[in-house]
């Protein structure tokens, strides 16, 4: 065990947590409005990491004004995919939402490989190189800023739900659609919006990653981490999507760098050790720390 | 129910639960197996490659199917239970042991492996099933890749001989064509009437609402966990045979994205049915093919875009059917199928 290299870790950990903790919101965000599980948010974060880099590389925009855009791009997708491919599906059992997300995976895979090529990009310089240095731990300026950025889109989704009517609305449509419905909310609507806010979160997660790994292709399995994340916080839960997110990042990077042992070192654990963790989760605790326990009646 | 013609009454109980039931049906059913059979004398070897390649895809959906059309339980990890079928036929077949004897063994392995993963059932379901197969489809192929290299040769894979039966060597299309369309037959057969015995009627049960079914008396765990082993023993044939097809396996083919076609297949098919499976397979295969062979084409008409950029129509086109399918026909092909059969019967009524 790599004792002395335990702090980097812990840090690095939390640090690439906060990142799989807002692609976790994402997933929440739409869970909770519209009781859609989004199999597709590892490829918007994807198509979302492109559009930035296309606006850079196209157009010879600045990076940041690349990444506002793609944001812009980000909305009409979330409403678009909301409108043509969810609406028809209101009502329809889970398994028919669970097939259209992940037939909206492959037209995402397959329109990004046509649309980009399918080559490894790089965005430019976000974040200067110069690391933090605190005691024996350097924490890369990159991922100190994409963890600063993922918890201030925390803070505003917060304020965003408990102060302003449309997150008042959403909060009213995740607890019950018939009931919203009575009062006069538009609940498609607010699905509409619950899609438009889910890419968001996604392209700013997906080009935060992308500043650390590059833009490709396999942006979409790196966001698959965020799912035990979401399993372990509790599905309707948004506190509980940090808290996992954390976990997730901490449990990846603990189990990828701890081990001195070259022969286990070779295995590659960080691979799967999230996926290993949901399982835990599942045997053991399929509800998460805060999600609702479900009690059926016939 | 299927509309039959005027006559044509069940005579025993014997002939009310046969499959083929009258001698016409015996005649088409006869006509069908000689023309599958027939067919490699026929068709080139490009023909043959793409007939062999829709077998082993009905081989694993049928498995799918058994899971996710009778028993309403979502599996992300078919293609996962293949890799586990794939790589115990190669190292079976690379210490020594007949592929033919091998094929069964890998279904077993996979089957084994599937309960494994299909125990967290017992206390979730829905899309949170789905989470736990997810997690089978990553951590499959990661063990492969780096557990035990020199066993299962790492990220490069393994390549193995072409199987040999009484000196015939199983090497070119028309070789393979054989015993692949046989274990399909063979397969297709099984699940049907697997799907007509007690066990099925009990996964049908279970679908359609799991709780009625334990309080009439079935123990959900027990046939959520048969239906497990069904689906993986089915992908594990599958596996061995994909193995023998392209004689050179690495971890890299079974990805997530694999296991979402056949998710695709079963649905485009048709779930719970056991024509679903075949017309499913054969059209997304098509589908895809087609795709490939349009590419060069469509190149020429866009030259701003490559060939091979445009082979990635294939996901594109798929999940565009799939989407068509859920929203317009969610019973799939299968009932279209049916619902054209009762049209020419009462043709030239429409009811």
């Amino acid at each position: 065990m790599n004792w002395d290299l335990f702090p980097q870790f812990l840090a690095t950990g939390l640090l690439t947590g906060g990142i799989y903790s807002l692609i976790a919101l994402g997933l929440v965000l739409i869970y909770k409005s519209s009781r859609v599980f989004n199999f597709a948010q590892g490829h918007m974060l994807m198509v979302g990491a492109f559009v930035t880099w296309w606006f850079t590389d196209e157009f010879g925009w600045n990076v940041w004004l690349a990444f506002a855009a793609a944001i812009g791009v980000a909305v009409v997708m979330g409403l678009l995919i909301e409108r043509l491919a969810l609406r028809a599906l209101i009502g329809q059992p889970i398994l028919a939402t669970i097939m259209m997300t992940l037939g909206l995976s492959q037209i995402l895979q397959g329109g990004t490989i046509i649309g980009f090529g399918a080559m490894q990009r790089s965005l430019p310089q976000m974040f200067p190189l110069q690391p933090i240095i605190l005691g024996d731990v350097r924490l890369k300026m990159n991922l100190v800023m994409a963890f600063g950025i993922a918890m201030l889109g925390f803070l505003l989704f917060v304020l965003f739900f408990r102060y302003t009517r449309w997150g008042l609305a959403m909060r009213a449509a995740a607890e019950d659609h018939q009931l919203a419905r009575s009062v006069g909310l538009r609940v498609p609507r607010i699905f509409g919006l619950a899609w438009a806010i889910a890419s968001v979160v996604a392209t700013v997660g997906g080009v935060l990653l992308a500043s650390i790994s590059g833009v490709e292709l396999n942006l979409s399995i790196v966001a698959l981490k965020a799912f035990p994340a979401v399993l372990f916080g509790g599905l309707e839960s948004i506190p509980g999507a940090i808290i996992g997110g954390l976990t997730v990042g901490l449990i990846e990077n603990l189990v990828g760098g701890m081990p001195a042992d070259p022969t286990i070192r070779s295995l590659h654990l960080a691979e799967v050790a999230p996926y290993v963790f949901m399982l835990i989760v599942l045997w053991f605790r399929p509800d998460g720390l805060f999600g609702l326990k479900r009690i059926e009646r016939i | 129910m299927a509309i039959r013609l005027a006559g044509d009454f069940d005579t025993s109980y014997a002939h009310d639960m046969a499959i083929v039931r009258n001698r016409g049906q015996w005649v088409m059913t006869i006509v069908f197996i000689i023309a599958l059979f027939a067919a490699p004398f026929f068709l080139n070897g490009d023909v043959l490659g793409l007939l062999n390649l829709i077998g082993i895809s009905i081989i694993a959906v049928i498995g799918l199917n058994i899971l996710l059309g009778y028993t309403g339980q979502i599996s992300l990890g078919q293609a996962a239970f293949m890799c586990v079928g794939s790589y115990t036929a190669a190292v079976l077949v690379k210490a020594g042991i007949s592929f033919w004897f091998a094929l069964p063994i890998s279904g077993l392995t996979a089957g084994l492996v599937g309960l494994l993963f299909g125990i967290p059932s017992l206390r979730i379901k829905g899309f949170y099933l789905a989470m736990a197969t997810l997690s089978a489809q990553m951590i499959i192929p990661w063990f492969f890749r780096n557990v035990r290299t020199d066993i299962f040769g790492g990220m490069p894979g393994l390549k193995l001989p072409p199987p040999e039966l009484a000196g015939i060597v199983f090497n070119t299309q028309e070789e393979l064509y054989f015993p692949i369309m046989l274990t399909v037959v063979v397969c297709v057969i099984t699940a049907k009437n697997i799907a007509r015995t007690r066990l099925g009627r009990a996964l049908i049960a279970i679908r359609d609402n799991d709780l009625a079914a334990e309080l009439l008396g079935i123990a959900q765990f027990s046939y959520k966990l048969r239906a497990f082993f069904l689906s993986a023993f089915y992908a594990g044939l599958a596996g061995a045979l994909w193995a023998m097809y392209a004689r050179s396996i690495n971890p890299d083919q079974f990805s997530l994205g694999q296991s979402v076609w056949y998710l695709g297949m079963v649905v485009v098919g048709g779930m719970g049915s056991a024509l679903g499976p075949i017309l499913g397979s054969a059209f997304l295969r098509l589908l895809d093919e087609a795709s490939v062979q349009l590419a060069p084409m469509l190149s020429k008409a866009f030259p701003q875009l490559e060939a091979g950029l445009l082979a990635a129509m294939g996901p594109i086109l798929f999940g565009v059917f799939l989407m068509l399918f859920l929203v317009f026909e969610p019973r799939g092909l299968a009932h279209r199928w049916e619902m054209f059969k009762a049209a020419w019967r009462l043709r030239p009524f429409a009811h």
